[in-house]
């Protein structure tokens, strides 16, 4: 191939001309390949494994003067988010024009050679190492790999956009799965009596990141121009919800639409990490005879149902529409959390948890439904920018959440109200948020013709 | 273009061998999560 060869050639390879699918190319090879980079970087969830070994790096089997604390190590995964969302935010439109074979790649280097950076700052016991590495570079990963795929997964499947988006997302979910027995193994492996192994285990990690994420970017195709996929007819009068325009994604930030999907996004996320957060010591002090190790079952549990409902729901989202999926999930939503005081008082394990299950499969629902709904309201051509233009709500309910429900509970003991009982009033509050969605939900309007682009004129 | 929709013999070769890559360390992962998952109903 001519235009591979060279200076260039890098290049061509990595480019959005380079990879259009050659006839034959089955569509169902792309979910894989989104796959490969949503599995890795859903690790972020558990990087709170590596927290309380790294407490002792000198001192091995307990902190020792000089070693670093829990709090400094606590802002290692929050710089990590926001830079999830700035690079998301920043680089969407840049991305969406180079491709998605050189966004994951980009990714892939960023995150696996975050890990490289932070292994070696754990060698050197220089925490601003891995401040810059899994944080800043890691978290430019997590942002510019989150995006990568969506809008290919989207032209690929016009059908069904909002199960294949579905199918990535439900990655990021099952990454944690993954990451968490894979991360303490390692360490167990590569622990001596003079190391807790996290270096090994960070450098092992970056190696195996980067070459699964790049196997991703190998595999991946855009469709041709113009292509659908046999059978698929585009409704000519397409429903209310659903255009067939584009808007642009600067015109996209200046439409009421965007900023109440912004809310639709953040009020979901900030319910679900706020419960989430607090899923692991709830359990234990509603119901007493929970042990820790239980607990720590029950938060599995709750990551296995976050990861089938973004698949679950984004694919029934399809069928019976995005506005309608986020009714369920506001109205059903505040109907269990206020559900949840109930089971405590009743005394029903089975209960408390699938209240939990369904309220997390929904959060994840929430996640994975967006890029679909974004689809649907602003078209598909800016929809990797926009998404990654909104992805900042994550961010901000990542910072809302745990805050407004460990302030809550704080203040409830304080008050004088029995801890089993300091839930309740959390859970109530977090309803009401969950009504402030469904509000934004319900006051969503399909875009103003006026902010749709204009059609290419036909070439002569 | 030929049909996107209809599988080759080699296309679906290459379908397993790339779901099953991720398929598989997708399913430890949910097999380590169950049998965690499994302490709380003990």
């Amino acid at each position: 191939m001519s235009n591979t060869a060279g200076a260039g050639g890098a290049s061509s390879w990595f480019s959005r001309e380079n990879i259009v699918a050659k006839p034959g190319f089955s569509r169902w090879l792309v979910p894989p390949a989104a796959l490969c980079v949503h599995l890795c970087i859903g690790q972020v969830y558990a990087f709170s494994v590596f927290n309380l070994p790294m407490t002792r790096l000198i001192g091995i089997t307990e902190p020792a003067p000089g070693d670093w604390k829990l709090t400094e190590l606590g802002w290692i995964f929050s710089i990590a988010i926001v830079f999830l969302g700035l690079a998301a935010a920043f680089t969407g439109s840049w991305l969406d024009r180079q491709g998605p074979r050189k966004a994951m790649f980009i990714a892939a280097a960023l995150f696996g050679g975050g890990f490289l950076v932070s292994a070696l700052g754990v060698y050197l016991h220089q925490l601003w190492l891995i401040y810059l590495g899994y944080g800043v570079l890691g978290g430019c990963g997590l942002g510019i790999g989150y995006i990568s795929p969506v809008k290919t997964l989207m032209t690929w499947f016009p059908d069904r956009p909002g199960m294949a988006t579905g199918m990535a997302i439900m990655g990021f979910g099952g990454g944690a799965m993954i990451a968490s027995p894979l991360s303490v193994w390692l360490m167990n492996y590569f622990a001596t009596p003079d190391s807790v192994g996290v270096a090994q285990t960070f450098l092992t990690l970056g190696i195996v990141y980067l070459i699964f994420m790049s196997v991703g970017g190998t595999i991946v195709r855009v469709p041709p121009e113009g292509w659908e996929p046999e059978g698929y007819v585009k409704p000519a009068q397409p429903k209310k919800m659903v255009t067939n325009a584009n808007v642009h994604v600067d015109t996209a930030l200046r439409t009421p639409q965007f900023y109440l999907l912004w809310g639709v996004l953040c009020l979901n996320v900030t319910a679900g990490i706020g419960v989430l957060g607090q899923a692991s010591a709830m359990s234990q002090e509603m119901f007493p005879g929970v042990t820790a190790a239980a607990a720590a079952g029950f938060v599995g549990l709750l990551s296995l149902f976050n990861m089938i409902g973004r698949f679950f729901w984004a694919s029934t989202s399809d069928y019976i529409g995005r506005r309608t999926t986020y009714m369920i999930f506001f109205l059903f939503g505040m109907a269990l959390y206020a559900a949840v005081p109930w089971t405590g008082a009743i005394g029903s394990m089975a209960l408390f948890v699938a209240c939990y299950a369904v309220i997390i499969s929904m959060y994840g629902g929430g996640f994975a439904t967006i890029p679909a709904y974004l689809k649907d309201i602003f078209g598909i051509r800016y929809v990797g920018a926009i998404h990654g233009r909104l992805l900042t709500a994550w961010s901000a309910a990542g910072v809302f959440g745990p805050v407004l429900v460990n302030y809550i509970r704080e203040y409830q003991i304080e008050s004088g109200v029995p801890k089993a009982d300091a839930y309740n009033v959390t859970m109530y509050i977090m309803a009401g948020l969950l009504f402030l969605g469904f509000l934004c939900n319900l006051m969503m309007r399909p875009v103003h013709e006026r902010f749709h682009e204009k059609p290419e004129p036909a070439k002569a | 273009m030929t049909d996107h929709s209809e599988i080759s013999g080699g296309n679906m070769v290459k379908l397993i061998l790339a779901w099953t890559f991720v398929g598989v360390p997708l399913a430890w992962g949910v097999l380590q999560t169950l049998i965690n998952a499994m302490q709380l109903f003990q």
